[in-house]
């Protein structure tokens, strides 16, 4: 390459050059071409981009809630009740004085925490059944895929209220609940996955080498059933995220002062007639979240997993 | 209806003995079986392990040593667990749930009361969203990338994103408290609660029988919010399910042959590529109809309605666990049922997914 003058864009077109070359130095630099790649099939995108926009958003939101709320969302100035939205409480006042903007901000967190809790309970149990039962296959395939498709047939909803129930509410108990009914569908795509590649030359080659079967299924099964794992995650996601808030409007999920957007829309539900933007603004922060990750979860999948594309 | 698939397995010829039929016919059996095991295995544990302590749970933390002792024998918890849990099968097979502390009644006969507004609601529910979602996904197909199926794409979307309870708190505001066109929550007017006498449970069809026309109509009113709410999760996963079934259709080669052959759009769509979607559609049917009994919970607690969702809600919150769980059960065991049922038919249907 000559050498240009310095400019932000020789840098880019520096960088795109090491990042599209045809042989690859190292593991890594072949890494990075790779994420490279398949960045530019997601970001041209407009719909996985969309979901994208919105999963950053709630992750900002989040992170920033302490900077653009004036409390921690459970201050109650009585006073100031089921006021309409306005220039100093951008959304209105709920039924304690409650300013709902910083209730939904500091919500975004606890959306954040039984989404990320969920996904670290549910990833490790389903991988762990999928690939086992694919890679050993035999009685142990049978039992275990016999006991996902018994969840897998599972009412969700109902099961989750009743593990609530015997559990007592709470968010926590809530999140459990909701992972002990929602792992199977991983387990499933997890073993497909691993019998398309159980057979392939370079599990052979492992095993060749002395490779053992936890190694097996750890360094060279796991990494490859995770793209299509993780496709089925964010889709999921929207579910687990509108069951979590069915719990909390059921008064089973996260309590009272909590700023759970489900718990809100159940304690707002009583001014709807007269109030209506206190119960329904919560559920327009849901709606948008799920949206979100359900249009990510599109997205992911054109780019990570084209073949199951459903046309 | 006219299931005609392009193989019927009565033309075949078996070559094997017993016909390979049976054998599907025996694991549909099995799996029916293992997976009532499996629901019953769970309801059992959250019922009867899970609770701190069960018979605190019935005798109150007030009662006297000997109390606590004679329930917890009664409960049979002195038993090993395994010894427990087929009695407790047993006792489910004969539809034995024990009383409910709330209603003083057997769970059972509460659940018979309760169920058929359930069966209604989800009934109408997912005919809305085969009538209204299957044209909406053939047009999707048919017109792939055009403004037809974008909008099929959004409602799909929303469809699966929307909260059911804030949508349908959202349709109550709207209709009710600001058009003031359409009945608020409830199955019926107060004022005709008891004209009809409940033979089937289902107002719509007791009221027609008795020819109560105007409990017929005020019962469709109220119908009317509630149902499109939950139909709306149906009409969206239909619609698309249609759409992607119906793409893989209209690319193969017979559809070119037959447009070749001069036939008419219509008579292609719904003569030949239609007809090849039906059996799988009627599995997705199956499917939507098990999860809107289920999803039934969140609509019926929105608009009061005495579905067996809010029985399960109510009793969850005045700790009457055998209430709970013998919801759980019985729209378990529906949702099981319809759900491994349509699997099979899938399978005995269409030749080539076995």
């Amino acid at each position: 390459m000559l050498m240009r003058p310095f400019s932000p864009r020789n840098i880019l077109s520096k960088y795109q050059y090491w990042l599209t070359i045809e042989t690859p130095q190292s593991v890594w630099h072949a890494r990075f071409q790779r994420v490279y790649i398949a960045w530019l099939g997601f970001s041209s995108n407009p719909i996985a981009m969309t979901g994208l926009y919105i999963i950053v958003s709630l992750l900002l939101l989040a992170m920033c809630a302490p900077l653009i709320t004036s409390g921690d969302g459970t201050a109650q100035e009585l006073h100031n009740r089921l006021l309409p939205p306005s220039v100093n409480h951008w959304l209105g006042t709920d039924e304690l004085g409650r300013d709902i903007f910083d209730r939904i901000v500091w919500g975004s967190q606890i959306t954040l925490y039984i989404v990320i809790l969920v996904a670290i309970i549910v990833l490790p149990i389903g991988l762990l059944i999928g690939t086992v039962a694919g890679y050993v296959g035999g009685w142990v395939d049978i039992v275990l895929m016999r006991l996902t498709d018994i969840f897998l047939a599972f009412p969700r909803l109902i099961l989750a209220l009743a593990f609530v129930a015997a559990l007592g509410p709470g968010l926590d108990n809530a999140v459990l609940a909701i992972a002990l009914t929602a792992w199977s569908p991983f387990a499933r795509i997890a073993r497909a996955e691993t019998l398309t590649i159980r057979n392939s030359e370079h599990i052979l080659a492992a095993r060749v080498q002395g490779a053992s079967t936890t190694r097996i299924l750890l360094h060279h099964i796991t990494p490859l059933c995770l793209s299509s794992v993780i496709v089925r995650l964010t889709l999921d996601m929207a579910g687990i995220i509108l069951t979590a808030a069915a719990l909390g409007f059921l008064g089973l999920g996260a309590q009272p002062p909590m700023p759970e957007w489900g718990a809100m829309i159940s304690s707002g539900r009583q001014y709807l007639l007269d109030q209506w933007w206190v119960p329904t603004i919560p559920g327009i922060a849901i709606l948008i979240v799920s949206m979100g990750f359900n249009l990510l979860g599109d997205g992911l999948r054109d780019v990570l997993d084209p073949r199951s594309g459903e046309g | 209806m006219d299931l005609k698939a392009p193989m019927g397995s009565e033309g075949m010829i078996n070559k094997s003995f017993p016909p390979p039929i049976v054998g599907q016919f025996f694991r549909l059996i099995t799996s029916l079986i293992l997976t009532f095991i499996g629901l019953t295995a769970i309801t059992f544990i959250i019922g009867r392990v899970m609770p701190a302590d069960p018979v605190l749970a019935i005798v109150g933390d007030r009662a006297s040593r000997e109390v606590y002792d004679a329930m917890y024998i009664q409960l049979g918890l002195d038993k090993p667990l395994i010894q427990q849990y087929l009695i407790y099968i047993s006792n489910v097979v004969q539809g034995d749930f024990g009383k409910s502390i709330m209603t003083a009644r057997d769970v059972l006969d509460d659940l018979i009361r309760f169920f058929p507004a359930t069966l209604e609601l989800a009934t109408i529910a997912t005919l809305m969203g085969v009538l209204i979602g299957i044209p909406m996904g053939v047009g999707a197909a048919v017109y792939q990338g055009q403004w037809f199926d974008h909008l099929v794409r959004v409602i799909g979307l929303f469809g699966y994103s929307v909260p059911i309870f804030w949508l349908g708190m959202v349709a109550l505001l709207i209709f009710y408290g600001w058009l003031d066109v359409l009945p608020g929550p409830g199955r019926i007017e107060v004022f005709y609660d008891g004209l009809v006498d409940p033979v089937t449970g289902v107002i719509l069809i007791d009221s027609a029988m008795q020819e109560e026309w105007e409990v017929f109509w005020n019962a469709v009113d109220h119908l009317i919010l509630p149902s499109s709410i939950l139909a709306t999760y149906a009409l969206a996963y239909i619609a698309r399910m249609t759409r992607s079934f119906m793409l893989d259709q209209l690319n193969q080669e017979y559809v070119l042959t037959a447009r070749v052959k001069g036939l008419g759009e219509s008579s292609v769509i719904w003569g030949h590529a239609f007809r090849n979607v039906l059996v799988q559609l009627i599995t997705i049917i199956g499917l939507t109809y098990a999860s809107l009994l289920e999803g039934s919970v969140l609509t019926e607690t929105i608009f009061s309605w005495p579905g067996i969702g809010q029985y399960i809600t109510t009793s969850l919150f005045n700790a009457d666990m055998n209430a709970v769980i013998g919801g759980t059960v019985v729209v378990g065991i529906c949702f099981v049922g319809i759900n491994v049922l349509s699997d099979g038919l899938y399978k005995l249907a269409d030749p080539r997914a076995r």
